[in-house]
């Protein structure tokens, strides 16, 4: 066998640098947001870099990236980069070529924006495209959520930036339990068990000890070699499942997407904050999931309408109240709105009169 | 009749369609061809048709790679093996074309030629390998420079903001930390030996682009001790509607400082009177808002470095948690002994104690919050409460007893001696 190459690690960042970053790394003194999705940073020396930021779908081919090379090689020198929102930045030097490079984007589909108060784009998992436990597909509500709050992309109309995210499930993979408004992939059925495979596949004490409600017994029948699930105690997690392939628990019917709003990451003004259970469960209707993009869109507009200015929408809704925040936005309040699970359940519940009727 | 109805009705709307996208491929990769029938399935019967994992892998390695497996290997032969392959992304997502070019080269070689740019921990993502093909494609990836991220119980690839390289916020060098510690983990990147994943984000300041609080068991947020730095005429500026606010990344192109910075000011410890802008800096709590609002009259101090907060994840299993001070102020500059000596003192602690996939949050959940700062050998500090305890159901060991006989102030089994 030849010489196998390991543990190099990703190539230094150095490589990757535009020479005027090179130059004025750690030197930037200020930034400006000249229009939506320009942004122009100035050094101490007095260096300006301008900043196209593009979105794009997080699923992508070599033949668009190869695209996107073509643009940068044009406009760029070679050099772009991409946001933690999945982005795209074309770095540029010479002011006089941002419109020709807004106007190439433009023509190939490439929408700018996603600075300051807009939505920028969903960051999101894998869906039915790649998971093995989704309830609901990824690209696709964020491809439809996206264009219904196109307008919102390029512009910075709202009060503040509104972050949106997908999880195709609770696991949630990336941030989106800190989202403005994060959509999550739920499943609503308990374990299908399959016996036959299981006692194949599957170690039954660590199955057993995955569930974290204590839901999985071993099955009465010793000869079975298998698990029971006591039902009233199981909510869908699914983490038996990874533990243990022979524990489905999709369910083409009652899987749905549930909302959750008023999270941050940010420390700006208020600290970081999870997300809340606003809406329960939304059917999965795919391909286009109205439902979920008309929720959504309410909830924007109703933020929009009565946050103050300078504050996110979980800020918004802290100050006017949960139980404004239902009425305003129109959405029954229901036994799953109230937290049950372990230690994080009593820290919600309101031990006071400060309430509003 | 198109073989894909439903998917169809994504093509169109001003968004990035990633059905074009796929379809346009397609063309020449028939896995994708399948993969897009395989996907119009589901989009019909509203359930995922990929297997339940599958153990594969590159020759030495126990990370990088996910195995995915069709369940309907019949109908799309193309999809049967559908790997996803992580490759480590460089510091802050900057590319050259040159460089991005010859990754879709590999890539189209060998695999699928999709992919993600990037996932939700930083990678690369390419999706879409056969078994067969990994070994060649990372041969051909580490030829050029590139390697496999993590995967699994193992150290996942750090990331961060890109901090100095185009933000005056940044209070550390974050790209350098995050490329350092890379590649000082590689081991333990790449063959797992933890209770479960561990992950480390670095951000430059407290507005934590990379969302390190929320997604990182060891969170870096940059954050400085001494003054902001102020240009008056800058703030007189803003108050005349001379300077946007948010560099014009508002709503409102005229800011009022008094109603819109001082007064929103979490802390109060702001004042302006129409002329100068007062910080009573000793109280500041460094939350960025007035700093956000006028880039260009205030900035960080420059007595820098970062805040290490420890514990986040996502809400499997014991539900969503944040990460929590666990050292208020660290310097951070190469080669980062101190942040690598207590990286090591926590990932060693947990690797012992930690419970098969328990992450470090939890462990410390489960076992007391002093049990791990003896053993991280870090002293107890008010910062990292945001409240003391309100039950009297608190602990003496015997080590306090002895250590209070000798006067000490603050005591730990190991004596650690903070007067």
């Amino acid at each position: 066998m030849s010489q196998r190459i390991t543990d190099i690690g990703p190539p230094h960042y150095s490589k990757f640098l535009p020479p005027i970053v090179k130059e004025n790394y750690g030197k930037w003194k200020y930034h400006l947001i000249p229009e939506p999705g320009v942004l122009k940073h100035v050094s101490e020396s007095g260096a300006e870099l301008y900043s196209v930021r593009a979105g794009a779908a997080r699923l992508i081919t070599t033949d668009f990236l190869r695209e996107v090379c073509d643009v940068a090689d044009k406009f760029c020198d070679g050099y772009f980069r991409f946001t933690s929102r999945n982005n795209i930045e074309f770095l540029i030097t010479d002011k006089a070529k941002i419109e020709p490079l807004k106007k190439e984007l433009k023509e190939r589909g490439l929408p700018v924006g996603g600075t300051g108060h807009s939505v920028t784009s969903i960051i999101h998992t894998q869906g039915w495209v790649h998971c093995h436990t989704p309830a609901i597909d990824a690209s696709g509500p964020v491809k439809v959520v996206m264009d219904d709050l196109f307008e919102y992309f390029g512009t910075h109309k709202l009060p503040a930036q509104v972050r949106i995210a997908l999880a195709c499930c609770i696991n949630m993979c990336g941030a989106v339990h800190c989202s403005d408004i994060a959509m999550c992939g739920v499943h609503r059925t308990v374990p299908k068990i399959d016996h036959d495979r299981l006692r194949h596949l599957c170690e039954i004490p660590t199955t057993i000890a995955s569930c974290p409600t204590g839901a999985i017994r071993p099955h009465p029948d010793k000869a079975l070699k298998s698990v029971t699930v006591n039902e009233p105690r199981c909510m869908y997690c699914g983490n038996c499942y990874t533990m243990c392939p022979a524990l489905p628990c999709f369910d083409s019917e009652k899987g749905g997407i549930a909302l959750l709003v008023g999270g941050k990451v940010s420390n700006a003004k208020s600290p970081p904050a999870f997300s809340r259970l606003a809406v329960p469960y939304i059917p999965n209707n795919p391909p286009l999931w109205p439902e979920v993009v008309s929720a959504i869109r309410k909830i924007l507009i109703k933020y929009t309408e009565g946050a103050n200015k300078w504050e996110r929408l979980g800020e918004w809704i802290e100050r006017i109240g949960w139980e404004k925040f239902f009425e305003v936005c129109d959405i029954p309040f229901s036994y799953q709105h109230i937290d049950d699970y372990k230690f994080q359940a009593y820290d919600t519940y309101r031990t006071s009169m400060h309430f509003k009727f | 009749m198109s073989k894909t109805p439903l998917l169809d009705q994504l093509e169109s709307g001003p968004w990035p369609s990633f059905v074009k996208d796929l379809k346009r491929i397609a063309a020449k990769k028939p896995q994708v061809q399948d993969l897009l029938g395989q996907l119009e399935r589901s989009y019909k019967e509203k359930i995922t048709h990929w297997k339940h994992g599958g153990i594969v892998g590159v020759l030495g390695y126990g990370s990088g790679i996910i195995g995915r497996y069709s369940d309907l290997p019949d109908d799309f032969p193309g999809v049967e093996h559908f790997h996803t392959m992580r490759i480590n992304q460089p510091s802050g997502w900057f590319y050259t074309t040159e460089a991005l070019r010859g990754l879709c080269d590999i890539w189209d070689r060998h695999g699928s030629g999709l992919l993600n740019m990037h996932g939700a921990t930083g990678d690369i993502i390419f999706l879409g390998c056969r078994t067969e093909n990994l070994e060649p494609c990372f041969a051909e990836l580490t030829a050029n420079g590139w390697d496999l991220g993590g995967s699994g119980s193992t150290f996942r690839s750090p990331s961060c903001c890109l901090g100095p390289a185009r933000c005056e916020w940044s209070c550390y060098n974050t790209m350098e930390a995050c490329y350092d510690i890379t590649q000082e983990m590689q081991f333990d990147m790449h063959r797992p030996s933890y209770p479960y994943k561990y992950k480390i984000k670095f951000s430059g300041c407290p507005n934590d682009c990379v969302a390190a609080v929320a997604r990182a068991d060891l969170s870096v947020i940059g954050v400085w001790k001494d003054d902001i730095r102020i240009d008056q005429s800058a703030v007189k500026a803003y108050a005349g509607g001379e300077l946007k606010p948010k560099g014009g990344g508002a709503h409102l192109s005229k800011l009022d400082v008094q109603a819109d910075v001082t007064d929103l000011c979490p802390t109060f410890c702001m004042s302006f009177d129409g002329k100068t802008l007062k910080i009573d800096n000793k109280n500041c709590n460094h939350c960025m808002h007035c700093i956000n609002l006028m880039p260009q009259a205030l900035r960080p101090g420059t007595e820098t470095g970062a805040t290490i907060l420890l514990g986040s994840h996502a809400p499997i299993l014991e539900g969503a948690q944040l990460s929590w001070v666990i050292q208020p102020f660290m310097v951070m500059e190469s080669p980062y002994d101190e942040f690598k000596e207590l990286n090591a003192r926590i990932t060693e602690w947990w690797a012992e104690h930690g419970k098969n996939r328990e992450r470090v949050g939890e462990l410390i959940l489960r076992v007391g919050m002093r049990e791990f700062l003896e053993a991280a050998e870090l002293p107890p500090v008010p910062q990292t409460v945001r409240i003391p305890r309100a039950n009297p159901f608190f602990f003496w060991q015997p080590s306090d007893f002895e250590a209070e006989a000798k006067g000490r102030k603050y005591y730990t089994r190991k004596g650690y001696e903070v007067e």
